[in-house]
C-alpha cells in the first residue's frame, strides 16, 4: 500500500493560490502590467437566474398567449422633456463607441433598433452619420472625455445620456488601445492616430452633484428642453447616486450593474468595482420610491441583460426599461466560430487561438483583432460583419427577447408588461432573496427584512 | 442696439429668444442687462451676433457657442465657453474653474486671472488669460493653444496631448509628460495673432513654449506610474 500512496501525483489544488491566481502572478511577474481586456464580470454573483415568477393557476388567471394583448411600448423621459422618448418594446440598446465597435456593427445596431422599434446610444467618440441615419431615436451620449461632442449632434439627438459611471469600471474612464485609434477615429476624438488613449473619468467642466444640476440644466437650454437627459451611473452607491441624480433633475436613470460590459478596461476593475444588477436594481427603485417619483423618473437597469426572462424580471423587480450591450454583441457574433461572408460561414478558431483563446472564451476587444470582425477598426476584419447581415441577426434576438418577455407577463396574467411586479417573484437563494427583497421560494422570508 | 433685461426675463426665456427669435430678426447687436450671477447664459447659441452682457454671470456662459461674440462685462463663474466650437467669448474681468473646458474651436479670452483647469479637455480651441490660471490648467488638452500673459499654478499640461501653451509668467510645476521646448518661430506668430485678437500688448519673446513630451501616449511598464 505505502507504494501505491508513494507513485500518486498530488492534484489537491490550493484554494487560496488556484490555477487562475498562479496564473495571474506569474503574467503579473513577467508583464509588470495589470490585464486589460474587454466584456464584464466573469465571477458568479447573483442575478436575475436566482429569481422565478410564480405565474397564474387558482389564484391568478393568465392571458391567452397566441390571442390576448400584451402591450410593450414604454415612454421614457416624461419627466420634464417635451418630446419623451416612446418605444415598442422595453429593451434598449446600451452606449457602445464607434472606436470600440465597427461602423457596420454601429449601422447594423441601427438598423435592427429601428426596425424593431428601440433606441440606440452612441458611445465615448461621439455620432456617427451613418449611425444618425440607421437609428430612428437615437441617445447622445455626453461622457468625461467629449470626444467628438457637439451641439449640432446634440441637436440631432431624440435624448442626452450624461455619463457618470459604467458597471465594468464605476470610478473608471475608458480606454481604447492604439490598434484601434484609426484615422477616422483619431480624427473625430482629436487625439494622434495609433495612442493608448485614456479617458478620463471626471467631467471637466462640473464636478459635484450641485453641479450636474447645472449642467443639466445647460443641455436642457442648449435643446430648448425638447429632449429626455438621462443620467448613467455605475453602481456602487446606488441609494446615495439615483438620489443624488435625481435631485439634479435626471429624467431618467440609467443603471449599470457589475456584469455590465466594456469595450476595454483593467481586469481588476471588470472583477473588483461595483455590486451586481440585482442588489443595485432594488435599490435604485427603493431610492425613487423614496423621493416618491416612481413613475415620473423613468428606470433603465443594464448589466448582465441576456434573454426575456432577465427583461421580465428586470421589470418586476421595477425597472421600466432594460439596457443590452455584451448580447448584442453576442448576437452579432461575438464569441461564435464563424463568420458569414454573404455565402457561407468560415471558421476561425486558429485565428481565436493566436490570441490565445478559443470561442466562447474570448474577451480581447481590447486588441482590436475581432476574429467575427465585431469590435475591430481593422478593414480586412470589419468586413467579416456585414450590416445586412448584422440587423438580421440582432432584429431575431430583440424580437425573441421581446416574445419571451410578453410569455412569462401574460402567464402572469399581465396584458402589459409593465405591470409585472415583484410580487410575481419569489428566490431560490437566500442571497439573492435578501439582495432583491424577495421571498426565499417556498417560504415568506426575506432575509434582512424588518422585523424578520 | 436692442436691450433685454434678465430682471424681466427668465434664463430659460432669454435662450429662447436668442435661439429663435433673434435670428428671425436679423439683429447684429444685442445687450444683456442684470446678468446678476445666473447660470447658462446664452448657451448654444449659433447665430454671427455682438452680444454684451453688463455684469456678472454664473456657470457655464457662452456653452457650446458657435459664431456669436459675447463680452462679459465682469465676472464668470465655472466652465465659461465650455466646448465653444467658435466666435468668441470674452471676459472683461475673471473666471472661475474649468474656462473653455473641451473647447472645439473659437476663441476664449479672459482679461483677468482663470482659476483651476483652465483649458482643461480643450480640443482645438484658442484662449488667452490676461493674468494667471490655477492649477491643473490645460489637463488632457489635446488640441488648441492657451496663451497665459501672468503665471500658473501647479501641474500646468498635465498629460496634455497635441494642446500647446505658451507662458510669460512664471510657472509653479509643470504637469505629468508636459515639457517647456523652444519657441518655434511659427509660435511667436501665432502669439502675436492671439494676443492681437485681444486688448493685450505683449511681445510674442517674451512666451516660452510648453507641450507634450509624449511620453505617456503609450504603455510603458517601464515607468513608475506615479503620475
Amino acid at each position: 500500500m505505502d507504494c501505491l500512496i508513494a507513485m500518486k501525483i498530488d492534484h489537491e489544488e490550493n484554494s487560496l493560490y488556484n490555477q487562475q491566481i498562479l496564473q495571474y502572478i506569474h503574467r503579473a511577474a513577467e508583464k509588470g502590467l495589470y490585464d486589460i481586456r474587454g466584456l464584464g464580470a466573469k465571477r458568479k454573483v447573483p442575478s436575475f437566474d436566482d429569481l422565478v415568477f410564480l405565474t397564474a393557476s387558482s389564484s391568478r388567471y393568465p392571458l391567452e398567449g397566441y390571442r390576448e394583448k400584451c402591450l410593450t411600448q414604454t415612454l421614457l423621459g416624461t419627466r420634464h422633456a417635451k418630446k419623451p422618448v416612446s418605444l415598442k418594446i422595453p429593451i434598449t440598446i446600451a452606449g457602445m463607441s464607434f472606436g470600440s465597435l465597427s461602423a457596420n456593427v454601429k449601422e447594423a445596431i441601427g438598423r435592427a433598433a429601428t426596425k424593431i422599434g428601440t433606441s440606440t446610444t452612441t458611445g465615448d467618440g461621439g455620432m456617427t452619420p451613418e449611425e444618425r441615419a440607421s437609428s430612428k431615436t437615437l441617445v447622445y451620449q455626453c461622457l468625461p472625455s467629449r470626444y467628438g461632442f457637439n451641439p449640432d449632434d446634440m441637436r440631432q439627438a431624440d435624448a442626452i445620456e450624461i455619463v457618470l459611471g459604467q458597471g465594468a469600471k464605476p470610478g473608471g474612464g475608458g480606454m481604447l488601445l492604439g490598434l484601434k485609434v484609426s484615422p477616422r477615429v483619431a480624427k473625430m476624438r482629436t487625439l494622434p492616430e495609433g495612442i493608448d488613449q485614456r479617458s478620463a473619468c471626471r467631467h471637466p467642466d462640473w464636478v459635484g452633484p450641485d453641479d450636474l444640476t447645472i449642467k443639466i440644466n445647460e443641455l436642457r437650454e442648449i435643446t430648448d428642453w425638447q429632449i429626455p437627459i438621462y443620467v448613467k451611473l455605475g453602481a456602487t452607491r446606488v441609494t446615495d447616486d439615483v438620489k443624488l441624480a435625481v435631485k439634479a433633475g435626471a429624467d431618467v436613470i440609467v443603471l449599470d450593474g457589475m456584469q455590465g460590459g466594456t469595450a476595454a478596461t483593467q481586469q481588476v476593475f471588470i472583477e473588483h468595482a461595483g455590486i451586481p444588477t440585482l442588489p443595485a436594481l432594488r435599490q435604485a427603485i427603493e431610492a425613487l420610491d423614496e423621493m416618491n417619483v416612481l413613475g415620473e423618473v423613468q428606470l433603465i437597469i443594464s448589466g448582465g441583460i441576456r434573454t426575456g426572462a432577465d427583461v421580465a424580471k428586470a421589470l418586476a423587480m421595477g425597472a421600466d426599461a432594460v439596457s443590452i450591450g455584451q448580447a448584442v454583441l453576442m448576437a452579432l457574433g461575438c464569441n461564435s466560430e464563424f463568420y458569414f461572408d454573404g455565402q457561407q460561414t468560415i471558421n476561425v478558431e486558429e485565428e481565436y487561438r493566436k490570441l490565445g483563446t478559443a470561442p466562447g472564451y474570448c474577451h480581447h476587444c481590447e486588441t482590436g483583432l475581432c476574429p467575427v470582425g465585431v469590435t475591430t477598426q481593422l478593414p480586412d476584419l470589419e468586413k467579416r460583419l456585414q450590416p445586412d447581415w448584422g440587423e438580421r441577426r440582432l432584429r431575431n434576438y430583440l424580437q425573441t427577447l421581446n416574445m419571451e418577455l410578453t410569455t412569462l407577463a401574460r402567464a402572469c396574467g399581465k396584458s402589459n408588461v409593465h405591470h409585472l411586479e415583484r410580487e410575481d417573484l419569489v428566490a431560490l437563494t437566500v442571497e439573492s432573496a435578501a439582495m432583491a427583497k424577495v421571498p426565499l421560494a417556498g417560504t415568506d422570508w426575506i432575509p434582512g427584512a424588518k422585523g424578520v | 442696439m436692442e436691450r433685454v433685461d434678465l430682471n424681466q426675463m427668465s434664463v430659460r426665456q432669454l435662450n429662447h429668444y436668442l435661439h429663435h427669435e433673434l435670428p428671425k430678426k436679423g439683429v447684429d447687436q444685442l445687450e444683456i442687462g442684470n446678468p446678476n450671477g445666473f447660470h447658462n447664459i446664452a448657451v448654444g447659441l449659433d447665430i454671427p451676433v455682438k452680444i454684451d452682457i453688463r455684469g456678472h454671470a454664473g456657470y457655464f456662459l457662452g456653452g457650446m457657442n458657435k459664431q456669436a461674440k459675447l463680452i462679459v462685462h465682469g465676472n464668470v463663474g465655472w466652465s465659461v465657453a465650455e466646448n465653444i466650437m467658435s466666435g468668441q467669448v470674452w471676459v472683461k474681468g475673471f473666471a472661475s474653474q474649468c474656462a473653455g473646458a473641451s473647447g472645439h474651436g473659437g476663441l476664449l479670452f479672459i482679461e483677468g486671472s482663470s482659476s483651476s483647469r483652465c483649458g482643461i479637455s480643450m480640443k482645438g480651441c484658442d484662449i488667452v488669460v490676461g493674468e494667471d490660471v490655477g492649477h491643473m490648467s490645460a489637463f488632457m488638452a489635446q488640441a488648441g493653444h492657451l496663451v497665459i500673459c501672468g503665471n500658473a499654478g501647479a501641474g500646468l499640461g498635465d498629460s496634455i496631448y497635441e494642446a500647446i501653451i505658451y507662458i510669460r509668467g512664471k510657472i509653479h510645476s509643470l504637469g505629468s509628460d508636459a515639457q517647456e521646448e523652444p519657441m518655434r518661430e511659427g509660435d511667436y506668430e501665432k502669439v502675436k495673432n492671439l494676443l492681437n485678437q485681444t486688448n493685450i500688448n505683449y511681445s510674442p519673446k517674451e512666451f516660452k513654449r510648453i507641450a507634450s513630451a509624449r511620453k505617456l501616449y503609450q504603455w510603458n511598464t517601464d515607468a513608475n506610474q506615479e503620475y
